[in-house]
């Protein structure tokens, strides 16, 4: 045995999208122990709900991460019109299923590219990124905006989707699904990816639960959690929905979980374009939240469950806004699958559970 | 091979069209309804100051003695806010983006002093 050491890891590192620091301690190549530490992007936006109106924090709750925009906003409106027992349109509820899926299949590409990059396989890293883009594309064309989409309100959506935009959006998703095919042949069956993903990392299924693991970090310890599953809003109106689970816990089971669910996520979005139904897209919502009034919600994120909680107090402002993000329940699950990995192993470890440090810090 | 897992795709990306656009020479078209800028016709605006109150980032400045409606486009975050709540309706969401700037001013626009019975047709 060596001497233990301490390697310092991020918070700048070309591995990490966003600021983590972690104390390896090693010994030898093998890390014995891995420390997080955050704390680098933290802006106070659960403050803010002081200062803003619960129709303008929606802004701000959608700000709190890139990735996972539409999901905030969608699970900060939910947790309002849970908290003033608003009614929302039946195909508010399909549109915003649609573009939260469309944003689990962008978040989860994104993610497979860094992966790919990470463990050096470039071209595969540019031919996801080149698939996002198509769904950035919708986007767009839907709600006017690439990452911050600002299209939804309390009490509905503020924006409809016409039945050409929807043929087109079939017509987009069929393409992706095609060259995606050829992209997971790769991910799930090429010798390289094999390589550095099989065997590496591995959280049992025991050790899962006792750290509450959540989202795909879980379900790949064959966990069986997924929000989708209590059928908040839409997801209620899904004929089948069944969680994509693998039992094998390591680095290649989290890389299949992600791959399925896009897979997943497409037919879920085909299944509601054809079943959404016609209407209104929002209703209006007057007065404020009463005093000491309470509500709580669940949405499945990209990266797993995603709590809202909200306190009224009368006024246009809430008392409270408390969000427990997806990173902040896996930051134990993965320093426990750092420690007695390679230290080559490291990058690999930390982006499979997708850590997304702007949402944990807000 | 590995790389022989992404051989079709790859091969498809070696002959057929860029994904990319040269720009700045080629410019995408912007998708309608795409959130750009804000614009204010100021033929039809009223100085109510309803945009001001709403915007969730304090961008708007509405300065009814001075008829003027100002608008810093570094704090508006294109959310829209304005432009749906406008009783004028004179608020619009353009699709192009504002062009780079080399300092943070506010774009103020006069807003004309218009005859009280030309209002009262108007109404």
């Amino acid at each position: 045995m060596g001497k233990a050491t301490v390697i310092p890891f991020g918070p700048q590192h070309p591995v990490l999208p966003e600021p983590l620091h972690l104390d390896l301690v090693v010994e030898d190549e093998t890390v014995i122990e891995a420390v997080p530490q955050i704390g680098f992007i933290h802006r106070g936006l659960e403050k803010l709900v002081e200062t803003r109106d619960y129709n303008q924090f929606i802004y701000v709750a959608e700000r709190i991460c890139g990735i996972c925009a539409f999901g905030h906003s969608m699970g900060y409106a939910e947790t309002v019109e849970k908290l003033m027992g608003v009614e929302i349109p039946e195909r508010a509820e399909y549109l915003r299923v649609i573009w939260h899926e469309l944003s689990r299949v962008h978040s989860h590409v994104l993610w497979m590219g860094l992966a790919a990059d990470a463990f050096g396989y470039e071209s595969l890293f540019m031919h996801c990124w080149r698939l996002r883009e198509r769904v950035l594309d919708i986007f767009e064309k839907t709600t006017g905006g690439r990452v911050i989409f600002s299209v939804v309100k309390v009490g509905g959506v503020v924006r409809d989707i016409d039945d050409a935009m929807f043929a087109e959006i079939k017509r987009v998703l069929e393409g992706i699904k095609d060259d995606y095919r050829q992209l997971c042949n790769a991910f799930l069956k090429d010798s390289s990816v094999k390589n550095r993903t099989v065997g590496v990392g591995v959280i049992s299924h025991e050790d899962a639960l006792a750290m509450s693991m959540v989202g795909p970090f879980a379900r790949a310890s064959n966990v069986n959690n997924d929000a989708r599953c209590l059928g908040n809003g839409g997801y209620g109106k899904l004929a089948d929905f069944q969680p994509v689970l693998d039992g094998q816990g390591d680095c290649y089971a989290r890389v299949k979980v992600r791959a399925l669910e896009v897979l997943q996520s497409i037919d879920i979005i085909e299944e509601m374009i054809a079943k959404i139904p016609a209407g209104d897209i929002v209703v209006d919502v007057k007065g404020s939240p009463a005093a000491g009034a309470e509500a709580a919600n669940v949405v499945e994120q990209p990266r797993g469950e995603c709590y809202y909680y909200a306190r009224g107090n009368g006024s246009k402002y809430l008392e409270r806004m408390r969000m427990r993000t997806p990173t902040s329940q896996n930051l134990a699950g993965m320093a426990t699958a750092l420690a007695g990995c390679d230290l080559a192993d490291v990058n690999m470890i930390v982006l499979t559970i997708d850590p997304c440090i702007s949402c944990t810090e807000r | 091979m590995g790389s022989f897992k992404l051989g079709k795709m790859t091969f498809k990306s070696l002959f057929g069209k860029p994904e990319t656009i040269q720009y700045p020479a080629e410019q995408k078209t912007p998708p309608p309804g795409l959130k750009g800028h804000v614009v204010n016709d100021v033929e039809s605006c009223i100085l109510c100051g309803i945009c001001m109150k709403r915007c969730p980032c304090a961008a708007i400045e509405v300065d009814k003695p001075a008829r003027t409606w100002s608008i810093n486009r570094f704090r508006c975050v294109q959310c829209g806010t304005c432009v749906r709540e406008c009783p004028k309706q004179c608020l619009t969401m353009e699709p192009t983006y504002t062009p780079p700037a080399t300092e943070k001013r506010l774009d103020s626009y006069e807003v004309p002093e218009r005859e009280k019975k030309a209002a009262a047709q108007e109404a």
